[in-house]
């Protein structure tokens, strides 16, 4: 008789579908998963100790890099955080563009995943159906930050600055790629403003959703990869601090843009979707539906935003900078702009939690002050990473081809698990 | 949007009676400020009141939310004089070398955020971990999310979670050594690696650089925010 014993399997921190830098230790039993021992950290940067170190307006690029797929809805939760420390009332038309650009997050955060879990079960084409529709969504982060990606766009007291009235456009004369012809088709939805821009997408966006259903909601593969496999209960699910699509996905009908509403979300109509089974198909059901109700907020926003013009940022020179206009002639603008830029601002002592729901469920900040013009203590609380603690509990007894559908169904991003 | 607050003061309103009602036995002592209750709990009386927060009917905590270590060490220590800066004249230059309260009995501290779904209410607690090998007991029993965070919080500050099944480190490197979050440790750390091509494998060096902090700490009394500092002010509790 040969000895027969565990099997130790090293998967990642290469692997494709460890969607980034996961190391996992898998003790298998034949193919069967009898323990799994995620090691994290590969990505740790020391965010929390480097914000110590920063007055507090200079770490909100570095939330961008946090979860950087969501990465507007990440500085949302920290610029709450220091607006409650400091008692600043945010303008409501920095409000209604905050819970825009959520939306718009909420919708890139889930087309990401989506892509990639798709593409991690063996689903290739949805992956380029995704990203289309993921360029147009950053082409909207690009005109209101200048950056596509890491935005820097929302601020303690309001937004950087208003929406473009004119949405940049694509050389009509094209390049060496793109014909002109090409170029004046891109630019067909970028005649008006960014809001026109916007709109034009979230009048196709539904159908784009279709496509993507159309692709996988009957698959056959798809549900063989997904139906019951990572089932959660709802009682497991809140005794391992699940938050977000993975709580809802167990069937409990709890969204922080509901139950305690920030932004302008209190003025939205939109439902929450929850699943029943807990597993990954209805995980799944629940993000697309997400997705589409993102979209009806979008729509709401766009149309608000359209009717109210308004300061985007609150009119207090010792938080916001003053205007490069007011700079030039006024001395007081000039030294606060002079302070503000040198020493920041000091909050008052004190120490604040704020929660905003991200697209991967609740991202808080958790800020100590003690007076300073930098946080003494800043604790990021990451969704994914109360999700991927529970990865031991959830892939135990499955198949190790499931411990990847597990993983794409967390949707995990290590920029956050690690800080 | 003034129903909204009327709704969260009764709310707060509810949860301060409530926990005057179960848990004032055991020496907690509730903090109140910008709309967040916290809770400073004695060391000893951990479990037995995180089992009440989560178990009672009118607290109900079903989640751990957050665990988060602290270290009080350079708590209100600036870098820069700001007041009597003006009496002397411009004499204000930056003091890099802090006094940290090392052997503070209340150095460190650990921070659980709680929320109730049933409710819709969140609590934050707070236990100082005395004494010198900082201990607490781990809520494990209570909320198996705290399983990671435990083990962030030691891996991060060196407080230990007592009863805790798996205290590994988890955020920094194999084989790492010290605490990084603990305000004597430096930014720049204290070790840097490199590949050395004789011996054919990465070697650790002590590093090279010294640390650049470019804004110094400035703490001002603004007269905006005169009150007492709702962090520290507590005296029981420890």
């Amino acid at each position: 008789m040969p000895e027969i014993r565990n099997y130790t399997l090293n998967f990642g921190p290469q692997h494709p579908s460890a969607h980034g830098v996961l190391r996992l230790v898998l003790e298998l039993d034949g193919e069967v998963i009898e323990r799994a021992d995620p090691h994290v950290g590969l990505l740790h940067r020391g965010t929390e100790k480097l914000a110590e170190t920063k007055p507090y307006n200079q770490s909100i690029g570095y939330m961008d890099r946090l979860d950087y797929v969501s990465m507007l809805c990440n500085e949302h939760g920290y610029v709450l955080a220091i607006e409650k420390l400091l008692g600043v009332q945010v303008p409501p038309r920095a409000q209604y563009i905050r819970t825009l650009y959520d939306e718009i997050t909420r919708i890139l955060n889930h087309l990401m995943w989506l892509a990639a879990h798709a593409l991690d079960i063996g689903a290739m084409s949805v992956f380029i159906y995704c990203f289309r529709e993921r360029e147009d969504l950053l082409d909207c982060y690009e005109a209101v930050s200048g950056a596509r990606m890491h935005a820097t766009y929302y601020r303690p007291g309001g937004v950087y600055r208003d929406l473009l009235e004119q949405m940049p456009q694509y050389q009509a004369a094209g390049t060496q790629w793109h014909s002109a012809r090409e170029m004046a088709a891109r630019n067909a939805t970028r005649q008006g403003s960014l809001l026109d821009f916007i709109a034009a997408f979230a009048q196709r966006f539904p159908g784009c959703v279709d496509e993507y259903e159309t692709l996988l909601t009957d698959n056959r593969i798809w549900k063989q990869r997904t139906v019951s496999i990572g089932v959660v209960s709802p009682e497991r699910a809140l005794q391992l601090g699940f938050t977000g699509p993975m709580l809802r996905g167990s069937g409990i009908a709890w969204d922080l843009r509901k139950k305690q509403p920030y932004a302008a979300y209190a003025e939205m109509d939109f439902d929450i979707p929850v699943g029943v089974n807990g597993d990954c198909y209805d995980r799944y059901l629940v993000r697309i539906e997400e997705m589409r109700q993102s979209n009806r907020i979008i729509k709401q926003c766009v149309d608000w935003l359209r009717k109210h013009p308004g300061p985007v940022a609150v009119d207090d020179y010792k938080v916001m900078p003053p205007a490069r206009t007011a700079m030039k002639e006024d001395m007081e603008a000039l030294i606060h702009h002079f302070k503000l830029f040198t020493e920041g601002y000091c909050t008052p002592p004190g120490e604040v939690y704020a929660a905003v729901e991200a697209p991967k469920g609740e991202f808080g900040c958790y800020i100590v002050s003690d007076g300073a013009n930098k946080p003494y203590r800043l604790k990021v609380r990451a969704p994914g990473f109360a999700h991927l603690a529970a990865l031991d509990e959830m892939a135990r007894g499955h198949m190790l081809a499931d411990v990847v559908a597990i993983i794409g169904t967390l949707d995990i991003v290590f920029g956050e698990i690690d800080r | 949007m003034a129903t909204d607050s009327l709704t969260r003061d009764t709310r707060l309103a509810g949860l301060e009676q409530a926990l005057a009602r179960h848990v004032s036995g055991h020496g907690c002592e509730t903090l109140s400020a910008s709309g967040e209750v916290t809770l400073v709990v004695p060391a000893a009386q951990l479990l037995p009141v995180c089992r009440i927060l989560h178990d009672h009917a009118d607290l109900r905590f079903e989640q751990l939310i957050d665990v988060c270590g602290l270290d009080y060490a350079a708590y209100g220590k600036g870098e820069w004089e700001t007041e009597s800066a003006s009496t002397f004249g411009f004499c204000r230059g930056v003091d890099r070398d802090v006094d940290l309260a090392l052997n503070d009995p209340r150095r460190f501290a650990v921070v659980y955020h709680l929320l109730s779904l049933a409710h819709n209410r969140r609590l934050r607690l707070r236990v100082y971990a005395l004494g010198d090998e900082p201990m607490v007991d781990s809520v494990l029993p209570v909320w198996a999310a705290a399983n990671w965070f435990e083990r962030e919080a030691f891996d991060l500050f060196g407080i230990l979670f007592r009863g805790h099944p798996d205290l590994r480190r988890i955020l920094t490197d194999y084989g790492f050594f010290g605490h990084p979050f603990r305000k004597d440790f430096p930014v720049s750390g204290q070790v840097e690696m490199r590949y050395d091509p004789a011996q054919g494998r990465v070697v650790y060096e002590p590093v090279t650089i010294a640390p650049c902090v470019l804004v110094p700490k400035v703490i001002r009394d603004d007269s905006r925010y005169l009150g007492p500092d709702p962090v520290r002010a507590s005296g029981k509790g420890a």
